[in-house]
């Protein structure tokens, strides 16, 4: 049975169609990328699954359990976590310190006003900074670490409540060709020791390639195919989305517009 | 609009009288704030992105070390010790009184300017309930001092409680103008109010019970409970409850993706804040003995907020160092000149200009390099 399951989701902003009735499902340790050409609808989509966006129609069940109207914090608690296009970690605390806040909050300490935070579970903390190979930078301030590291801190993060799916929104953007591998085939990893799924979009061909097991296509709001990394690569439509058909002008124009 | 208040006169509104004349102090308040409680963006904005910070990052709070704990035992003995020592002259304890009542108020105002990212213009109105709370409480009710002492702060939560909840719905500048709008609210009521706030003329008779009759007896009654609330304070900052306060202004997104009901952590440290800030309040009536509406007027939430930037806002001690300096100056300032207020300005102009980041700022600064040479010179020699 497949953990998460999405029908025909719908989003629309100001009668634009940014998604139109999609559909797929997610296996548990299954790693699946959404890809598509900007402004085909893979934020918005994202943004619905967690909660940060409401849907106009359609349904997400997490296990059988829908999701839909539900905030992203009840939705973090049933088990989905994410990270950002952009990271956002808390900057004016220390790395450690960052995974701990998770760590709290999962533990629902959030309301205590006299324990010290600073050591709360650091060992816990220390454990899943490991994971990222962070650990050697535990106390170091989020605020001074080299952008491909705020991400990992931030897979640590988002791994403290132990998800049984995790979102990534462009989780290579902004960081070197090592990195971008580094970080992916720990990703890939970490799945597949915890069974966890994940959910990722990706502009990196070369990344999807590489680490996607099963890949969806959205195109101006719409799923145009889905299947193994290789067959999508010869898809004609997909392939028609991402260089044109070369036929005329004017698609090119229409597909910035919807952007 | 005030026109309209004064043409409209005293109208009955299903059969209770409202008086619209009474409400031309206040009536740009009231519009503003029905605005932005409906409107949270304005009357034709959007919704700004979710980030309220946007300064550097702060430095991550570091547990007090050995010598901080050694330095703040230090001090507050020689607070204990301080009337003994300046027996002949009973001013210094009275204006050591008003030290720690701005000390208390500024440390609450920082708690949620600070820590909780959300800047305050209008502190003044859980200063001045707690101050009208005492008071009441020992006029009307008739309550002990004592008594009065406890229930004050618990009024001064309630209000920010109620204004609390429309106030953590904004950030940035719209939640300043709204704080700011429930402040002279909350001013206009106890200027107009005659019956049972005295109006301009505010309440007197408001003394302690008899065993702090003396100035210092009260001055060790203000130490042991300005002490206690500002430690208080600085204990909740290194709590989980600081650290999701510090999380939420952070980063919005990633407090709300982890589980943090960013919302509700804020209302919190809003009603800790004004709690606090009705402490100070009240130890203030009962030190003068009388109140006016002044307790409550924007002016006093403008000195706060000079308090706690001229301290530095993003230091701890930085409230204290700014309260402290902020009285101390405006008390010498308005003994010695006539042009007090001139000479004031300047004064805190050419502080800010010359530590931008505060007193305290600097001085964490300074000794931070001088940390960091000490350090070079080790790894170089070693």
């Amino acid at each position: 049975m497949s953990l998460l399951k999405v029908t025909h989701l719908g989003k629309s902003f100001g009668g634009v169609k940014a998604v139109d009735g999609i559909s797929f499902e997610l296996a548990a340790g299954e790693l699946l990328a959404l890809i598509g050409p900007n402004g085909a609808g893979k934020s918005t989509t994202f943004n619905m699954v967690n909660g940060q966006l409401k849907a106009d129609v359609g349904s997400i069940t997490l296990g059988g359990k829908e999701l839909l109207g539900m905030t992203p914090r009840d939705i973090w608690r049933l088990g989905v976590s994410r990270t950002f296009q952009i990271a956002e970690t808390f900057l004016s605390l220390t790395v450690v310190e960052n995974v701990q806040m998770a760590l709290l909050s999962r533990d629902k300490k959030l309301y205590s006003f006299f324990t010290r935070a600073a050591h709360y579970k650091r060992d816990e903390a220390l454990a899943l900074l490991e994971q990222v190979s962070m650990k050697s930078q535990a106390d170091r301030p989020c605020s001074v670490l080299a952008y491909g590291d705020v991400k990992r801190v931030e897979l640590a993060i988002a791994m403290a409540n132990a998800p049984k799916l995790l979102l990534m929104d462009e989780p290579t953007a902004g960081m070197a060709p090592k990195e971008r591998n580094d970080l992916m085939a720990l990703t890939k990893q970490v799945a597949s020791e915890r069974n966890m799924a994940v959910l990722f979009t990706e502009h990196s061909m070369d990344v999807v390639f590489a680490y996607a097991d099963r890949m969806i296509v959205l195109a101006r709001g719409r799923l145009i195919a889905g299947g193994k990394p290789l067959e999508i690569r010869d898809h004609p439509k997909v392939q028609e989305v991402y260089f044109g058909t070369g036929k005329t002008f004017e698609k090119p124009a229409l597909n910035k517009e919807a952007a | 609009m005030k026109a309209i208040c004064i043409w409209l006169g005293l109208v009955e509104i299903a059969g209770v009288a409202i008086s619209f004349s009474k409400l031309t102090l206040v009536v740009e308040f009231v519009v503003m704030a029905v605005v932005l409680v409906a409107r949270p963006w304005g009357l034709f904005g959007r919704p700004q992105t979710p980030s309220r910070h946007s300064a550097k990052a702060e430095d991550p709070l570091k547990l007090p070390g050995l010598i901080n704990r050694y330095a703040s035992i230090a001090f507050i003995g020689l607070l204990v010790l301080m009337p003994t020592l300046t027996a002949e002259s009973p001013y210094l304890t009275v204006l050591m009184i008003d030290l720690m009542v701005a000390t208390l108020f500024a440390v609450s105002l920082h708690f949620i300017m600070g820590p909780a990212g959300m800047h305050s213009f209008g502190h003044a109105a859980y200063f001045g309930l707690g101050a009208y709370g005492a008071a009441l409480l020992v006029r009307k009710l008739g309550l002990s001092m004592e008594m009065a002492l406890l229930a004050a702060p618990l009024l001064a939560a309630v209000g920010a409680f109620l204004y609390g909840w429309f106030c953590v719905r904004l950030s940035g500048v719209y939640l300043a103008m709204l704080t700011l709008a429930f402040a002279q609210i909350t001013w206009a009521i106890a200027f107009q109010w005659d019956a049972v706030t005295g109006g301009s003329n505010g309440l007197t008779g408001v003394w302690p019970a008899e065993w702090l009759a003396d100035k210092q007896m009260y001055y060790y009654l203000t130490l042991a409970l300005v002490a206690g609330g500002v430690l208080m304070l600085h204990r909740f900052l290194h709590s989980p409850f600081g650290y999701a306060m510090r999380a939420s202004r952070d980063s919005v997104l990633r407090a709300d993706a982890i589980g943090i009901n960013v919302k509700r952590i804020s209302w919190v440290a809003f009603v800790i804040a004004g709690a606090f800030a009705g402490l100070a309040g009240a130890l203030y009536a009962f030190s003068k003995g009388s109140i006016s509406p002044e307790t409550l007027h924007v002016s006093r939430s403008i000195d706060g907020l000079v308090m706690v930037l001229l301290g530095g806002i993003q230091t701890l001690a930085g409230p204290i160092v700014g309260a402290v300096t902020f009285t101390w100056l405006h008390d010498t300032v308005a003994r010695n000149t006539d042009y007090w207020r001139a000479m004031l300005g300047a004064i805190i102009l050419i502080l800010v200009l010359l530590f931008p980041q505060g007193v305290a700022g600097f001085i964490k600064q300074q000794i931070q390099k001088w940390h960091d040479r000490k350090g070079n010179v080790k790894e170089v020699t070693g």
